[in-house]
Formats: C-alpha cells, structure tokens, sequence
C-alpha cells in the first residue's frame, strides 16, 4: 500500500518535471541552431551544431552588458527589500498597532497597478531626481511590487514561530537587536531563502519598467533582447541562446537559498 | 492576543517610505491625468469625470473584462491544487529535493518577452515540440488560427510558468510544519488525507493566502506573454484587460481615458483581492480550531 502510494506520488512528480523541462529543452534546442534551421525543420537536435548565437552575446559588449545591468540592480533591490522587510515583518506578525491591518493591506495593493500608463509619471519622477538609466532608479522602482511581497511572506513565516521564544530571550536578557539577529532570524531561514528568491525573480523578470527607466547605461538584458525583435525579422537563435543564459543566475540563487527552503524551520527538531 | 504597542510603527516605518516614495506620487499623477483633457502637455483642460463615464459605457471593456475574469479565474483553479499537490509530492531531503526545487523554479526564471517567445515556437505544428505532437496525436492544433486553441496555449503556458510560484511557496510552507504534528497523527493512526485535511493545509493558510492573492493580482494584469504570443488574437480571443488598456494608452495616446480605465482596473483588483483577502481569513480562522493538534490527538 505504501510503495503503491510513494509511486504515484513518483510518476506525478516525473510527469509534471517533463511538462517543465520541455519547453526549456526547446530553448536550449534552438539556442544551438542557426535561424535557418529553427524555421526549416523540425528536430530532437541541432543538425548543424553551433555555438555562434552564444559567441554573438559573449562578445558583444550591448549583449554581455545588460547581464551585468540587470545583476547589479537586482542585487540593489534584493538587499534594500529584505532589509526594510524583516523588521516590519516581525512588528506585523508580534504587535497591534494603529492600523497595523490597513496599512498590511495597502503594502500589497502597491503590486496591483496596472504598469501601461503608470510607467509615464514614473519616468516623469526619475527623471526630475536626476536617476534617469542608473542602476539605483530601477531598484528603487521595483521596491513597489517585491518589499510588499517579502513583507507577506516573512510576516507568514515569522507568525509561525510560537511567541514565547521572544519573552523567553526577553527575560534571558537579550536586547531586540541581538535577538532578532542571533535568534529570530536563524528560525525563519526558509522565509528569508524564499523571500530573497522571490525578490530577486520579480526583479529579474521585470520588463516594462526597467525599459522605460534605462536608455544605455544601465539597460538590463530584458530590454535587450526586445531588439532583437526589430531588426530584419526575428534573431530566434540569439533570442533562445540569451534566454537560456538569462536562466543560469537564477537556478544559482535557488541552488544557494535551497537548504533554507528545505530545512523548514527547526522548532519541530528541538 | 498580539500586545499593543505603537512604537511597532517605527519599524514598519522604512518600509512605508520604499514603498510610497515610488507609488504613491506616480498614482497621484494618474488621478491628476484622469480628470484632464491633454490635448498637448501645455494645454490641458478639466472635464470632472467625463473619462470615467466614457470608460464604463465602453462595451469592448466589458467584453476584455468578462475574458479576464474567465482567464484568471481559470488560471487559480488549475495552479492552486496542481501546485499543492507538486509541493506534496517534491521529495524533502537528499540530492534529489535539491534537484527538483531547481528543475521547478526554472521557469519562473525566463523573462516574460522570452517566454512568450519560446511558446510561438514550441507550439507551432511544423517546427514546435508541442504542436507537432498535438498534430502527431491527430489533433487539428492551431494557435493562431483558432480563438479556442489560442485561449488555451495562454492557459497552459501561464500554469507552465507560474504553478512553481504556488509550489515553492508550498514547500517552504509544508517543511515548516514541527515534526510533532506528524507524530501525533501518527500515534493516532490518521489517514493521508485527514493528515492533508488537518495538518497541512490549516499550516499552509499563510502561504496560501499569498499564492492565491499574487496569482490572482498577476494574471489579471498579464500583457506580456499573451502578447508575444498571440498579440491578443486570433480576432480579440486573448485580448485581455491589460492589452486592451496598452492599446488606448499607446495605440490612440488617450492619456486621460486611459489613466481613467487604469484606475478603474486598479479598483476592480482592489476589489476582488479584498474580497479574497477576507473570505480566506474567514475559511481559515475556522480551519484553524479543527486544525488544532489537540484535536488531532
């Protein structure tokens, strides 16, 4: 009965990592071929081997650029979320406050605005501040939709901690700094790992308005790849190769933050 | 009972002023624009809410509107549980836990623009995985071509890339559950699904909450991968809300209609947010009393 129960669990589990896999297979696929060949034939795997499209973004300094763009301002904003987040957490999860409810709410209908006509007053505002194509204009303008998000999150992970694991380190004599950094924040590790993941995803994705807040400076690779769709027809294999390289910063980030995840928090091993 | 006390504020204060330094003046601006003529930037004429008015007798908003809630409605009956039931059946330790929370976050990874992309090609009958096997298995598949098809592959593209989004989050949610709950099911002799029913799914209220809120907040707003996909046809069958808002905006520059139409859309997920946001607290709350491990035991 067990075994039967583990397999299905199994071949759900297999089916599904097909389903997620196949299309990025495609990508990978056609990141080796030539656009010809893309648009030709349809086949498992490249005919004509190459890795011209990998040596067109590696060399290419408006290519490889944007790489390093868009990891400089996500660092920014990842670090800049989670460290504003954590302490509001913690005061939304431990204390009534005045309008503490409200202003938990209104934290998240910051991500509900529709971007089409809000990316004009924000290039309005970035512009009078002088921020206009600098690597600080899209973090801050991406703080709107992801300190909101690492707020929920944390605020979830942090109620799940029992209470008197602060009055016991209160009474012990630690002071909230020391305890927050020394206690708290080790117990809710699978909230930050996944907090930071998370924030540092939206931010990576994000199109619309770190297209509309750069030029050349600090244009991000989102935007980059746009171009490609301009320029006599569709650059697919360029496209397929910059998109399965926009993959690998990401699958590093999880690889880091993963035993967070998948350690849980420990009071269940106490 | 959480104790009262106000000087909570000071450390929620930092993140208020992230947050509003960027939204609240770019709001105040669209309000500021939805009550204006613009004929050009000099020239700007009050009308009250003449936009307004316009906005919600316009009959092609309706129909944009009634598509989206279909789509996003949708998009939450088949992400929720097929996420709940991925993060149940991803192994907790080992090599292979780490291996598959890498394989399942990949696609959240791609860029919004590639996604959409990567799907023209996958699902295309002659050079695309997908559409040649659908073609292979007999079945006449054309997104392009067919406004059923096309709703569809927008379907099954977004489950592709945002169930891990419900998962991870899942996950994250499942592993922290203590081990003594298990064990007192354990000594109680409780079935898988009582343990799901009592256990595990009071314990994922939270995280929950989230996954159905951003969900739902996202995929009423998708543009981009419809977009690259489909651009929003065949005719208007995947022309959802925020493309047809992008076509005001940009298409026919009607700056005040279309700030007017934003921020009606803005309410409108307001709304239906609110609305999730209670009715959630309300189920779980109830939960919660059955969920107690006292009852378990």
């Amino acid at each position: 009965m067990k075994a039967r129960r583990f397999q299905k669990r199994s071949v759900f589990l297999v089916a599904y990592i097909l389903f997620a896999l196949l299309p990025i297979y495609w990508m990978v696929n056609m990141s080796f071929k030539t656009n010809n060949e893309i648009l030709s034939s349809f086949s498992f795997f490249p005919q004509q081997f190459t890795w011209d499209n990998y040596r067109t973004i590696f060399t290419d300094a408006s290519w490889y650029s944007g790489y390093i763009n868009s990891l400089i301002y996500v660092a920014i904003n990842t670090v800049i979320s989670i460290t504003v987040a954590l302490p509001a957490a913690y005061a939304f999860s431990r204390y009534r406050f005045l309008g503490d409810k409200h202003v938990f709410f209104w934290l998240l209908t910051n991500r509900m605005t529709p971007p089409a006509v809000f990316l004009l007053p924000f290039f309005q505002l970035y512009s009078t501040l002088g921020l206009m194509d600098t690597h600080l204009a899209v973090a801050l303008a991406h703080l709107v939709f992801n300190v909101p998000l690492a707020v929920w999150i944390l605020e979830g992970f942090m109620s799940g901690v029992p209470r008197e694991i602060d009055e016991t380190a209160y009474i012990d004599g630690y002071s909230f700094p020391r305890f927050f950094l020394t206690i708290f924040i080790p117990l809710i590790k699978a909230g930050v790992g996944v907090a930071c993941f998370f924030c540092f995803m939206f931010s990576w994705v994000e199109l619309l308005l770190a297209r509309t807040l750069t030029s050349v400076n600090a244009k991000p690779i989102v935007a980059t790849m746009t171009r490609t769709v301009s320029a006599s027809g569709m650059d697919w294999a360029v496209l397929a190769a910059a998109g399965t390289l926009t993959i690998v910063p990401g699958a590093i980030v999880i690889w880091f933050v993963r035993h967070y995840i998948a350690k849980g928090f420990a009071m269940g091993r106490v | 009972m959480k104790p009262l006390n106000q000087k909570a504020w000071l450390l929620v204060l930092p993140v208020i002023v992230c947050v509003a330094f960027s939204a609240i003046l770019p709001l105040m601006t669209v309000v500021n624009y939805s009550v204006q003529d613009i004929i050009s930037p000099e020239r700007r004429v009050f009308v009250g809410t003449e936009w307004f008015a316009s906005v919600m007798r316009d009959e092609d908003l309706h129909a944009a509107l009634l598509r989206q809630l279909g789509f996003s409605l949708a998009v939450l009956a088949v992400e929720i549980p097929l996420g709940i039931v991925l993060a149940l059946s991803m192994p907790a330790t080992g090599w292979k836990a780490s291996a598959v929370l890498v394989v399942v976050a990949l696609s959240l990874l791609i860029p919004w623009n590639v996604v959409g992309t990567i799907w023209q090609i996958y699902g295309r009958a002659d050079i695309g995985l997908l559409g040649a096997a659908l073609q292979k298995l007999g079945i006449d598949y054309s997104y392009t071509g067919n406004a059923r098809d096309a709703w569809i592959t927008v379907l099954v593209m977004d489950v592709w890339h945002w169930t891990p989004l419900v998962a991870l989050l899942c996950y994250a949610g499942l592993r922290a559950i203590p081990d003594a709950y298990y064990q007192a099911a354990r000594i109680d002799g409780a079935s898988k699904w009582a343990v799901f029913r009592y256990i595990q799914l009071p314990k994922l209220r939270g995280v929950l909450m989230i996954a159905v809120l951003l969900r739902f907040m996202d995929s009423f707003m998708i543009y981009t991968e419809p977009f690259v996909l489909t651009g929003g046809g065949p005719g208007n069958a995947t022309t959802f809300l925020s493309q047809y808002l992008t076509q005001k905006a940009v298409g026919q520059f009607d700056l005040g209609p279309a700030a007017a139409f934003s921020l009606i859309y803005f309410l409108i997920i307001l709304l239906l947010c609110f609305v999730l946001y209670n009715w959630m607290q309300r189920v779980g709350t109830v939960d919660a009393g059955a969920a107690d491990p006292g009852a378990v035991r």
